[in-house]
């Protein structure tokens, strides 16, 4: 039991907790020291115990990235590769019949992500604050059950809420019946104007339990000296969250968000295992992923096309390395972190 | 224990080798399939009945899931470690094996001349010059229903649009059954189950077919266009929240008997017959009037090709020719009731569902799903289109004439007929 041991005696004065980690100062002295002494003999160990790490990440995710980039500049012509520069990407973006499906995906994708955004992170945060509340009992339980959901694999979940939601024999219209909301009951995966939410709240179920686990180690960490100060201040309950520990949690919401943010834009399995690769009714749950699959590796008649596939790839890499950017280099850096 | 084991096991494996070797000299030939459920029929019945007359040559059946059959076999075609013998997806996912030289031309194979030239239309160059896969079988598009429902209610078999609405109608207000059993949720299952079911009757079969190959009818005009009207009649009828109900879910429907009607394809025979508790009764895709020509789809599905790097070339050959047989077209089409032989001379079969579906070659005219050959080459694709705007006319929300359209603009923007 992560229990927090109390070291030291209430109120103790809690500002000397405000270091910040990343201290420029005196990383820059440290630069500069090391160009001032002496000629060093070239540290061979660091190489060397680098090298495991950098070799397998190499092969096995900045090669098939560099694959990727360069399939996207070929195109296959009478069976044979050949060099179209940016053809690939003007065809995806000046061809209405790619370009049409890549917003249409783009956009389900941007939809996907807001609901994981508005739904998933604060419910997960208020699940994290209540699990660290110290009144709750049976907390280990809660935290297993709401956290079992995201190991299980997607073609369960997929399939399960297919079951769940099914008009046929599912629970869901059972069980909206017996509370008299029977008529509020929609075949949700099968209508275009549902669909699309509808997966997204049950990726939401599933994953739930992910920025509900980061969010509670981080609850877990703020000291207990800087509540016992907050309390001596008379600052307690909810405005002790807001104030105090919501503050110090921010880092990891950061975290969580860009999580979230790169999980979003890579998913497929969800949509595939619910409503199979032409992303229906409608194409209205294609997302980037689905689309990606289609183009790729076809689909039923349509035969895959591996470098149309590959553009889209690089049009995802891209959209998620740009939003990584915007989140190290305009909201990381404000970030103010706290050392205890 | 370990090491009593562990002798155990070397021994044995000992055993099993010398007696590989003991057979070394005869050719062991490997099929490559995505039809995994056939793999007990290929065991206990194909594969022993050929091997009693070829002694010398084994076969063995390999299959692969269907949704990971064509890249898995791409894959192995390309490492060179694929099986002998390949079964061929009907039209341009074999006609691309063919042309990257990885399917042998069969077209003077011992046998191939048993088939008519539609049968064989799917495995063939589009000049028709080089075939390279034996045609193996086709399903059969119409309906089945509940025999004991129709008794119940006295409805009779319709044979004409008007008689089948008529029956739908009927079937509604009783109330007892969902009158069909069928869900837009899968996408295929409409525009497989329905637009290609009921299409070939507006279209007329195959001569719809070829004028929309080349390029004198439109997918917007009169004909193409009336099944999706007919398509977006069937929405009544079908059971509440079909919009999210699965292919699975209507065959489940069906054969549990709460459903009287089920647009099939001639594939479900084999299950329903183990499932369904009550007696079943199939028609053709009604006509306009009594007594019009009626016209069926009956779609080549199947077929079986010469993988062109094979070392056993010729055994394999052997092994078509007896597939071409009507000795194979016997034993296959009696072991999976609904996958009929395209084989010219006529099969016996005892399942009387089977027989019903098939009787219809003689009085119909057979065509093939007018989406396969050639017009999804390009992108959009029109088959996966076709998915897509058929479920969304029976959902109610595209109009007829806007699905037509929007098939249409997407087939001209990459077809160019008469080339």
């Amino acid at each position: 039991m992560p229990h927090r041991a109390r070291t030291s005696g209430p109120c103790i004065e809690a500002s000397s907790s405000n270091n910040i980690v990343w201290n420029r100062e005196t990383a820059g002295t440290e630069l500069m020291a090391a160009d001032i002494s002496p000629k060093r003999p070239f540290r061979w160990h660091i190489a060397i115990f680098l090298a495991p790490a950098v070799l397998v990440y190499t092969a096995i995710m900045i090669l098939p990235l560099a694959g990727t980039l360069q399939l996207s500049l070929f195109r296959n012509i009478e069976q044979h590769q050949v060099f179209v520069g940016l053809d690939n990407f003007r065809t995806l973006f000046g061809d209405p019949n790619w370009s049409v499906n890549f917003w249409n995906a783009l956009r389900n994708n941007v939809w996907f992500f807001i609901i994981h955004m508005l739904v998933q992170n604060p419910i997960g945060v208020m699940l994290a604050a209540l699990l660290s509340s110290p009144r709750l009992r049976f907390a280990a339980f809660y935290r297993t059950a709401i956290f079992v959901p995201t190991i299980l694999s997607f073609v369960i979940v997929g399939f399960a809420w297919k079951l769940i939601l099914s008009p046929l024999w599912g629970v869901a219209p059972h069980m909206m019946d017996l509370i008299g909301l029977k008529s509020l009951f929609t075949p949700w995966l099968g209508k275009e104007q549902y669909a699309l939410t509808a997966l997204s709240l049950i990726s939401v179920w599933q994953f739930v339990g992910i920025p509900m686990m980061l969010i509670y180690a981080a609850l877990l960490s703020i000291p207990e000296e800087v509540i016992e100060a907050a309390e001596c201040d008379g600052i307690t309950g909810m405005s002790q969250f807001w104030k105090i520990k919501l503050p110090l949690i921010l880092p990891s919401i950061g975290i969580i968000s860009i999580l979230t943010f790169v999980g979003n834009f890579n998913a497929f399995d969800l949509i595939y295992t619910a409503q199979g690769a032409l992303a229906g009714p409608n194409y209205s749950t294609d997302i980037l992923g689905t689309f990606l699959y289609r183009a790729f590796f076809g689909f039923q008649l349509q035969v895959g096309d591996p470098n149309m596939g590959a553009a889209i790839a690089t049009m995802m890499f891209l959209i998620i390395l740009g939003g990584v950017c915007v989140y190290l280099f305009l909201v990381q850096t404000r970030l103010r972190r706290y050392q205890f | 224990m370990t090491t009593k084991l562990l002798t155990a096991l070397l021994l044995g494996t000992s055993i099993l080798g010398s007696a590989g070797l003991a057979h070394a000299e005869d050719v062991t030939l490997n099929i490559e399939s995505w039809r995994g459920d056939d793999l007990a029929i290929w065991k206990d019945k194909l594969i022993p009945a050929f091997e009693a007359k070829n002694p010398g040559i084994k076969v063995v059946f390999a299959p692969s899931a269907p949704t990971e059959y064509d890249a898995a076999l791409g894959a192995k075609l390309a490492a060179g470690s694929a099986g002998d013998l390949i079964t061929c997806r009907p039209f341009d996912k074999s006609l691309e094996l063919y042309k990257k030289g990885n399917l042998a031309d069969l077209s003077a194979l011992p046998g191939m001349e048993n088939f008519s030239p539609v049968a064989k239309s799917a495995w063939q160059t589009d000049d028709g010059k080089a075939s390279f896969c034996v045609p193996m079988a086709s399903v059969i598009h119409g309906f089945i229903y509940n025999k004991d429902a129709f008794d119940k209610l006295g409805i009779k078999v319709p044979t004409t649009r008007d008689e089948f609405f008529a029956a739908l109608d009927k079937i509604k207000a009783d109330g007892t059954y969902i009158p069909m059993a069928m869900g837009t949720k899968d996408l295929w299952e409409a525009a497989t189950m329905g637009y290609q079911n009921i299409g070939p009757n507006y279209w007329k079969g195959e001569d719809g077919r070829a004028a929309l190959i080349k390029g004198t009818q439109k997918l917007t005009d009169k004909d193409w266009v009336a099944p999706y009207e007919e398509l977006a009649k069937w929405k009544p009828y079908l059971g509440d929240g079909f919009e999210a109900q699965t292919y699975p879910d209507s065959q489940n429907l069906f054969t549990l008997g709460r459903a009287a009607i089920y647009p099939a394809g001639s594939w479900e025979i084999g299950l329903f017959n183990t499932q369904a508790q009550f007696k079943m009764g199939a028609f053709p895709p009604p006509v306009e009037k009594a007594g019009d020509t009626c016209y069926i789809s009956d779609h080549t599905d199947i077929g079986m090709g010469l993988n062109a790097a094979s070392k056993h070339a010729d055994a394999a050959k052997t092994f078509l020719s007896w597939v071409a047989s009507p000795d194979f077209a016997t034993i296959y089409a009696n072991a999976l009731p609904g996958f009929f032989s395209l084989n010219s001379s006529p099969v016996k079969m005892a399942d009387p569902l089977a027989q019903e579906f098939v009787s219809w070659r003689g009085k119909c005219k057979s065509t093939i799903r007018s989406t396969y050959q050639i017009l999804s080459r390009g992108t959009p694709n029109l088959e996966n289109e076709t998915w897509v705007e058929s479920a969304n006319v029976i959902n109610g929300t595209d109009t007829p004439e806007a699905a037509a359209k929007k098939l249409q603009t997407g087939l001209d923007s990459w077809y160019k007929p008469g080339k």
